[in-house]
């Protein structure tokens, strides 16, 4: 059986092992802290630890007047509070003033699951991405967010983090290393490309396999930085498959697959097909429906990859 | 519609009380802890306290219940059901895919939701806009919310108290579920609130203390605040969260954890002798 955790319970621990490499590491949460798993932290550094309460707005400012104060901040809240609730404050107080806090959003996308829509995050990577210097990143497992986590006590630029509630398969192997604004080959492949973020990469990889039983070899990217985008991975895939899928367990307005549009129209006009969710609201069921029901599984992402094939047979 | 007295409204709420564990039990997930805690006060307002027609939900006559913490619907979920705004057997369907019983209210698939919500802090801004609305139309329809306590962190809240004191909103009643618990623990130890009442008052609203159990002290408590002219009303309810079921009563954890089919007989064995006891049935 493969091994899975939650890209939110790596985070916690990363943290704590960030506590110990870094004085300066701060954590924030707002009483979600056994849920973002922030509570790693706070058992092991209760002095550098805040609880801001139920106030997400005043946990960004706070934020913001530590690492103007020199400190390494991290503030974590779900997806849908820590960039929804304060995009105001996010904006002037932290990326206007170009400082490098860590906000991390657990409970993003369909996979939170029966809380229902409220609680489900499907904009949050549309709203990061308009800001200037934000980093937006959305890690794929347990193994990428550990890595991209302490990489990113050296940043100067904001960054924006991506977690999940649910338990996931783990990708990567103990060595692996994240590096901001890179995009990977996971598995080649020379017919169609499926560019995939977060939770949704492990579901590219099963659609691959459902992709070669047809004769099809695609090209699987992990593009667990989503901005800065990696222009030229995305831009040889266009030459060399000239089909490209993007994958995302958020809107198909504004998250990756518009950041990939955006970036291919103006660079090199291509076949792409989004798989997302259609600009609508989640709603509450088990994540396993709400993947089926929204067309967020293996299946649905190898059907796209087939007709962005046929369109481009037919441009040529 | 009948208006239950005080006997009557606690046999009902020991009902609702058994429907809010079934259904979140049954669902797997839901927030217990905060349902129960508000049963009394949301059973007073439904049963005796507000106009309003069940079979008549956008009735313009209406009273209006805004529940700003939303997260305490499987309670709303079954006083609406009890008294028909739609069938009970939704309740079994509670956070299953397709249902209209959503994990948090939502005002477009509910009959008798009036307004979504669940992200915390934000009920009183839109009770405020409806007490605006409804003086601007000369109506008597009065507007009802509940808060909690853990949710007056939310700088919001206060922006929106400032509002109601200003414009006088004298049709408005917020009603605060102090069970003295939130998710990370005691609020006190998270981050405190209070004194509650003294702040309302500070923000020019008229400050009611009370036991958020006793339907006696309920009762009295909403008819002082209809005598209160030109300002709004806050009654601040002491009350326990997960109250009625004696082994998780005051239990952070039961915030938004639901009891096993085992816990739920034991409880609903509980909350049965209150049933019979106040209705003087033999077991
Ligand atoms: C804006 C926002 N932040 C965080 C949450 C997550 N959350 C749900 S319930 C809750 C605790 C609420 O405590 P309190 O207001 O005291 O409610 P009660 O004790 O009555 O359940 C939190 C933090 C939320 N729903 N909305
Ligand atoms: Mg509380």
């Amino acid at each position: 059986m493969t091994e899975e955790i939650a890209t939110r319970e790596a985070y916690g621990e990363a943290l704590a092992l960030a506590g110990e490499k870094d004085n300066d590491v701060v954590v924030l949460d707002a009483d979600l802290s056994k849920s973002t798993k922030s509570v790693s932290f706070q058992k092991k550094f209760p002095d550098r630890f805040f609880n801001i309460g139920i106030a997400e707005q005043d946990m960004i400012g706070t934020a913001a007047g530590l690492a103007a104060s020199g400190k390494k901040v991290f503030a974590s809240t779900f997806a849908v509070f820590a960039v929804g609730r304060t995009f105001d404050q996010i904006r002037n107080s932290i990326a206007y003033s170009m400082l490098p806090v860590k906000l991390a959003g657990s409970h993003a996308g369909l996979a939170t699951g029966e809380d229902g829509a409220s609680h489900q995050a499907l904009e949050d990577i549309a709203l990061m991405r308009t800001l200037p210097g934000m980093i937006v990143a959305c890690p794929a497992d347990g193994v990428e967010t550990k890595s991209l986590v302490l990489k990113s006590l050296e940043l100067e630029n904001p960054l924006y983090i991506r977690l999940c509630r649910l338990k996931t398969p783990v990708i990567f192997g103990d060595k692996y290393s994240f590096e901001f604004g890179k995009g990977s080959v996971v598995e080649d492949g020379a017919d169609v490309s499926i560019i995939a973020t977060g939770i949704m990469l492990s579901k590219a990889m099963e659609a691959s396999t459902l992709l070669k039983k047809e004769g099809i070899n695609a090209r699987i990217i992990n593009m667990a930085t989503i901005k800065p985008l990696d222009e030229d991975i995305v831009l040889k895939a266009a030459s060399e498959t000239g089909a490209i899928v993007t994958a995302e367990d958020h809107s198909i307005v504004g998250g990756l697959g518009g950041a990939v549009c955006e970036l291919l129209s103006e660079k090199k006009p291509s076949s792409v097909k989004r798989v997302g969710v259609r600009d609508r609201f989640g709603e509450s069921a088990p994540p396993e429906q709400l993947f089926e029901k929204y067309g967020l599984t293996a299946t649905a992402i190898a059907s796209a990859a087939k007709s962005a094939l046929a369109e481009k047979d037919v441009q040529k | 519609m009948e208006k239950l007295g005080a006997e009557q409204l606690s046999v009902k709420s020991a009902e609702m009380r058994k429907e809010i564990l079934k259904m979140t039990t049954c669902a797997g997930s839901g927030h217990p802890g905060g349902s129960l805690s508000a049963t009394d006060i949301v059973v007073a307002l439904y049963y005796r306290e507000m106009k309003h027609k069940p079979d008549n939900p956008l009735w313009g006559g209406r009273d209006k219940f805004v529940l700003s913490k939303g997260h305490a619907c499987p309670l709303l979920y079954a006083v609406l059901a009890d008294l028909g705004y739609f069938p009970k057997e939704e309740l079994g369907k509670l956070r299953t895919l397709n249902s209209m019983l959503q994990g948090h209210p939502s005002s477009t698939k509910t009959p008798g939701i009036e307004i979504s919500t669940g992200s915390l802090g934000q009920g009183l801004s839109v009770a405020n806009g409806m007490a605006l609305a409804s003086k601007l139309d000369k109506s008597d329809s009065r507007i009802y919310c509940l808060l909690g306590d853990g949710e007056l962190q939310e700088g919001q809240v206060w922006e929106a108290a400032m509002t109601s004191a200003h414009y006088k909103l004298d049709n408005l009643l917020a009603i605060v579920d102090f069970n003295r618990l939130q998710i990370d623990g005691f609020v006190e130890d998270v981050m405190g609130v209070e004194p509650i009442a003294d702040k309302f008052s500070a923000f020019g609203w008229n400050s009611i203390e009370i036991d958020g159990h006793d339907f006696e002290e309920i009762i009295s408590a909403f008819a002082k605040a209809k005598e209160c002219t030109d300002k709004p009303t806050v009654i601040v309810a002491k009350t326990t969260k997960c109250k009625g079921v004696s082994f998780i009563e005051n239990v952070c954890d039961y915030h938004g954890k639901t009891l096993t089919s085992e816990e739920l007989q034991k409880a609903i064995g509980e909350l049965d002798l209150v049933c019979n006891i106040e209705t003087g049935e033999e077991r």
